[in-house]
């Protein structure tokens, strides 16, 4: 009965939602202190999962500490370095293409000799069921990709068949492969533009 | 005591239907249930917070006064979101890379403080945990029937990538049910989720319509 009355006062409603507004935000930022570490551990593991795709192979370093940032025709690109004794053996980086639906993330790895390890559509907006085929899981298109650099081939076949290129376009969706397309081939020049710095051994940490 | 709970579970899973009956949570239903594993995925995190906003709206009802009820709610159910969200993150990643697009979407079910101002505000704690339960079971079946249907017309498999969600060991869910299947697009993309939804509607109401019939029909009138 105590609490009837209670309940009806103006001051009790005050109480009640500062209470529970602090109660809540009290566990919140527990809980946000208790995950921290743990996500910040899963994040990283998952970022090493990605480079480790396009990176084939093993490499000496923690490539999540040898980075490298060098200005880009869309800003600045950070790279990640692999290296083997001691010397910086393939790079990986993020390209963005421009797709039917927006930006496409692409992450490209690349050896010393500047030829493609391997690239992944790691975020896309493209239509489900046509343009998606870009994803390793929908298609192998992505493949095409592995083993080509700038002048294999030359610089005029860089582009989807429709365009005189050597890639393969899907049935409806010309659109999606020539923005990876022409990501890639832009992430390549990026590449042989930045060469002496992506490869220096003494830049970058360790 | 046991028609009470009958009628929870029956309210839950059919005839109050978070879906086709009351009609709620139509942004998340629409924009995940292209296949029937997202569906899947979207009921069940749903329904574990369906679960527990119930618990707690229903054991802290006395001290809530009904002016602010729906500040309070709203806080509370927010702040379990974004727990469970976290824990996911950090506990969980695996799962939390194939569920984590659909917490935040949990956000804006409005199932869930439906059931709180509804239900758990109303009634003791173990009925409200007993109704969360139900609504999210009712709720997850309606995702994946409709997420069923889409997937088969849409692209001509059931269950794809259900290992993603439920471990390897789940892989035989996943079925091509018309092989070569082009794909009809048109069900993937959002306006199929409106005429599936619309149809599937259409369907219950019928069954419903029927069965009233038949009740209130005499015994030897029954085969209508």
């Amino acid at each position: 009965m105590k609490l009837e009355e209670l309940r009806g006062k103006l001051s009790y409603q005050g109480i009640l939602l500062g209470g529970v507004a602090l109660l809540t935000s009290a566990a919140l930022a527990f809980a946000s202190r208790a995950t921290e570490a743990d996500i910040k551990a899963a994040e990283a593991a998952d970022l090493k999962q990605s480079l480790a795709q396009v990176l084939p192979g093993e490499y000496e370093n923690d490539m999540l500490q040898d980075t490298v940032t060098l200005p880009g025709k869309n800003g600045d690109v950070l790279v990640y370095r692999g290296r083997r004794a001691g010397k910086v053996e393939a790079v990986v980086y993020r390209v963005i293409g421009h797709g039917y639906a927006g930006n496409i993330v692409c992450v490209m790895g690349v050896s010393r000799e500047g030829k493609i390890l391997g690239v992944r559509v790691v975020a896309h907006k493209e239509t489900p069921g046509l343009g998606d085929k870009i994803e390793p899981a929908k298609a192998k298109w992505i493949f095409d990709f592995d083993g080509k650099s700038l002048g294999d081939p030359v610089a005029e076949k860089w582009a989807v068949k429709k365009d005189g290129g050597v890639f393969d376009q899907f049935a409806g969706a010309t659109i999606t492969p020539r923005g990876v397309v022409n990501a890639v081939k832009g992430g390549l020049e990026f590449f042989e533009g930045n060469k002496t710095q992506l490869l220096d051994e003494a830049g970058g940490v360790k | 005591m046991n028609e009470k709970y009958a009628r929870i579970t029956r309210e839950g899973l059919w005839d109050n239907n978070v879906v086709f009956a009351q009609m709620l949570a139509l942004c998340p239903t629409l924009a995940v249930t292209s296949s029937a594993t997202n569906g899947l995925g979207m009921g069940l995190a749903s329904t574990a917070v369906l679960l527990l906003s119930n618990i707690i709206i229903s054991s802290v009802r006395q001290f809530v006064s009904a002016e602010v009820r729906i500040p309070v709610y709203i806080v509370l159910i927010a702040t379990l979101v974004t727990l469970v969200d976290m824990s996911l993150n950090a506990w969980a990643h695996e799962l939390y890379k194939v569920l984590g697009l659909f917490i935040a979407l949990i956000v804006v079910n409005c199932a869930i403080l439906g059931r709180a101002e509804a239900f758990a505000s109303k009634n003791s704690v173990f009925d409200a945990a007993l109704d969360g339960l139900m609504m999210g079971i009712g709720f997850t079946l309606s995702l994946v029937v409709i997420g069923g249907v889409r997937e088969v017309f849409g692209s001509g498999t059931l269950f794809a990538n259900a290992h993603l969600l439920l471990g390897p060991a789940f892989s035989f869910l996943e079925m091509t049910i018309v092989p070569e299947y082009k794909g009809f697009l048109l069900m993937i993309l959002p306006p199929g989720g409106f005429m599936v939804v619309g149809l599937l509607l259409a369907a219950k109401r019928v069954l419903d319509q029927r069965r009233a019939a038949k009740a209130a029909a005499m015994p030897e009138a029954a085969t209508v």
